[in-house]
């Protein structure tokens, strides 16, 4: 019987895969659904198991069975690992996704599974903090706080029990390696997690998923169940989200995970010390946790030797949006901007220019392709006026309108605010109305119907127009003071980093905004 | 679902998993699971078997946009507005969606046939515009896409 495996990845099944699949299976064939490889333009895939090792067909669509079982389908791809896309990545996190059944055990100890485990519970708890100190990782939400030293104080802090916490509420757009690693990999993160409980003295763990991630729910929560006796006595659970984008912030989804609305905490305390349920806590994002188990197995010093500056190791880089070849590539810091969006994505899906990428979420910065030599590198990010966040980089093409962007970023921060702190509340909502009039006084396309149609709409006639002046000059310089307010008097991420979309749609593309376009020196 | 059922499935839940304040969210997902949304009238008895003020069940409820307060369409079709999908064109299919579908966002079809939500961002980045229709994810949303979408919802 012939083996073909099809992943069941959520993004592979919105394109079809599942109808792939039963075609398969009704034609007789063994079907092994793994998570997806990460190319999304050569998914739905199949990879027929022959005497030459896996060939992989893609895209294929319902029908397409016999030519790709008598080996004639035109998109026949070869060894999918060979492929470009693939070749050139330095897969640590992600060596496993795509290739195993996410749920077999046995698979999972094939490829390397359990060694960071066995490894950690042979040690003293200090020795994995050190190992995981000495590879220089990095929280992988956003914030890059190093891992190890956030461990260093769990382990350090009196009182018990002590809880680790995954965040998996991957609300940015543009990301999607969390949900990819959950549904591809889950054992990863339970290892990693199982590591870290060792490493600090905990007993309970939780996962966090968001709930518009169906699948990986379902796929945590059965590897949960799979592994509940590999991992004991640790002891994990899934909670559920309930569509709040702020209950990413860690303090919001502590609250969240007890049952309490999801409104960021003041810190200090730090959640280290004072977190869920006011124990020790350690919360680390889904990337940073999945990384131990390869740290631990492989040694600190094979991950810290691949990477830029201080930013060490690999990162999973999520090419998103208007993009030809979108995908998950992990690679080591350091590579640029421009050869992730033009080289490795090979530009846009729509075949105009590139005009603008957003990278780290709906709080991260917009640069133009004149940026493009930037190094993926979180001080030189911080440097250029942005940030990494989670390495998400979702790319426009020249039919965008910044000045729509700018304002989708306010309109997002208002519907997703917690309401906690007066800067994120109302400056959201300010921000909106500048946004509008700008876009009315340069002769916005369409933002009449827009604001009309928005929630906001009744909140822009609050003011009346005769009594401010409503000119383009007047109100990027409010708007200016208002990003100001809410960058530095914000209590999370959510207000105080809507401002870099904001200002940096407003420093980059100018034109967008009514005022003249900046001077480009002329490439003669 | 009845109020009895309800609160049948309430009891059932607090009495297997534990009355501690950490079951809200798993409580209040497991009710709109079953029936669709969280009535008013229910807050009370989530409230007592949880020993919380129902303020505080409000509070919660009304916080997490996934929970309704009332009854959606028979079919729900949630549409991805963030960023990744809007440099796909999202837009305009957001447009096109809510005249295909003859709803507003936010809103339901006047015969109960369908509820069109916003929602910000699935996880399919690479390949928008993208939707869950029913549950089910759907990619690389298009007017053909939306055709079918339509007669599914009919149904």
């Amino acid at each position: 019987m012939t083996r073909v495996f099809i992943s069941h990845d959520m993004a592979s099944v919105a394109l079809g895969a599942d109808d792939v699949a039963r075609d398969f299976v009704d034609t007789g064939c063994e079907v092994v659904r793994t998570g997806s490889r990460g190319l999304f333009s050569i998914e739905p895939l199949v990879e027929v198991e022959t005497a030459e090792g896996r060939i992989g067909y893609g895209p294929v669509a319902c029908g397409d069975v016999t030519r790709i079982l008598d080996g004639t389908h035109p998109s026949r791809l070869g060894d999918v690992g060979a492929l470009p896309f693939f070749a050139a990545q330095q897969r640590f996190t992600f060596a496993r996704c795509g290739i195993v059944d996410p749920l077999s055990l046995a698979d999972y100890a094939a490829h390397g599974g359990w060694t960071g485990l066995d490894i950690a519970r042979a040690a003293e708890p200090q020795a994995v903090v050190d190992t995981v100190k000495a590879s220089g990782l990095r929280g992988r939400g956003g914030a890059g706080f190093p891992t190890g030293i956030k461990w260093q104080t769990v382990l350090d802090a009196p009182g018990a029990p002590k809880y680790i916490v995954c965040n998996a509420d991957e609300g940015d757009s543009g990301t999607f390696a969390d949900r990819m690693l959950m549904e591809g990999d889950p054992y990863c993160l339970i290892e990693g997690m199982a590591i870290a409980a060792h490493a600090v003295g905990a007993i309970h763990g939780y996962i966090y998923i968001r709930s518009e991630y169906p699948f990986a729910i379902r796929t945590m929560r059965e590897a949960i169940a799979l592994s509940a006796g590999r991992i004991a006595p640790f002891v994990l659970e899934v909670r559920a989200g309930a569509g709040a984008y702020v209950c990413g912030e860690e303090t919001a989804l502590l609250d969240s995970i007890e049952g309490k609305r999801g409104q960021v905490r003041a810190k200090p305390p730090l959640p280290a010390l004072s977190g869920l349920f006011g124990k020790p806590t350690v919360i680390n994002n889904v990337l940073s946790l999945a990384a131990v188990p390869f740290i631990l197995a492989e040694g600190a010093e094979t991950y810290a030797n691949v990477g830029f500056g201080r930013s060490r190791g690999t990162m999973p880089i999520q090419l998103a949006g208007n993009v030809k070849h979108g995908g998950l590539f992990e690679v080591g810091f350091g590579i640029t901007l421009g050869e992730l969006v033009n080289d490795i994505g090979g530009g846009t899906a729509s075949g105009r220019p590139v005009r603008a990428v957003q990278v780290g979420g709906p709080l991260g910065a917009y640069f133009p392709p004149s940026m493009f030599d930037l190094p993926f590198d979180y001080e030189a990010f911080t440097a250029a006026g942005g940030l990494i966040g989670h390495a998400g980089i979702t790319i426009f093409d020249d039919s965008v309108d910044m000045a729509h962007m700018a304002r989708f970023a306010m309109e997002f921060c208002a519907v997703e605010s917690c309401g906690k702190c007066t800067p994120c509340r109302i400056g959201s909502t300010r921000g909106v109305e500048i946004m509008d009039r700008i876009m009315d006084a340069r002769g916005g396309i369409s933002s009449m119907q827009e604001r009309l149609a928005g929630p906001l709409g009744k909140a822009l006639h609050s003011r009346s127009p005769d009594r401010i002046d409503v000119g383009i000059d007047a109100q990027t310089a409010l708007l200016r003071d208002l990003c100001d307010t809410m960058k530095y008097g914000s209590l999370c991420a959510l207000g105080g980093f809507t401002p870099y979309p904001v200002l940096s749609a407003l420093d980059h593309f100018p034109e967008d905004f009514g005022a003249p376009a900046p001077v480009v020196e002329a490439a003669e | 679902m009845r109020r009895e059922e309800a609160k049948t499935l309430i009891d059932d839940m607090v009495r297997n998993e534990g009355a501690g304040r950490d079951r809200l969210l798993p409580l209040l997902h497991a009710v709109q699971d079953e029936a669709g949304y969280i009535d008013d009238a229910l807050v009370p008895a989530i409230a007592a078997a949880l020993n919380l003020s129902r303020a505080d069940v409000h509070g919660v409820l009304t916080f997490y946009h996934d929970y309704r307060r009332k009854p959606a369409g028979r079919h729900i079709v949630k549409l991805c507005r963030a960023e990744s999908c809007q440099a796909r064109g999202g837009a305009a299919m957001e447009a096109a969606a809510a005249a295909r579908l003859g709803v507003a966002m936010g809103e339901t079809r006047g015969d109960g046939q369908v509820t069109l939500e916003p929602v910000y961002c699935l996880g399919l980045c690479a390949i928008g515009p993208n939707a869950l229709v029913d549950g089910r994810p759907v990619a690389r949303i298009d007017a053909a896409a939306l055709d079918r979408i339509a007669i599914e919802v009919a149904a």
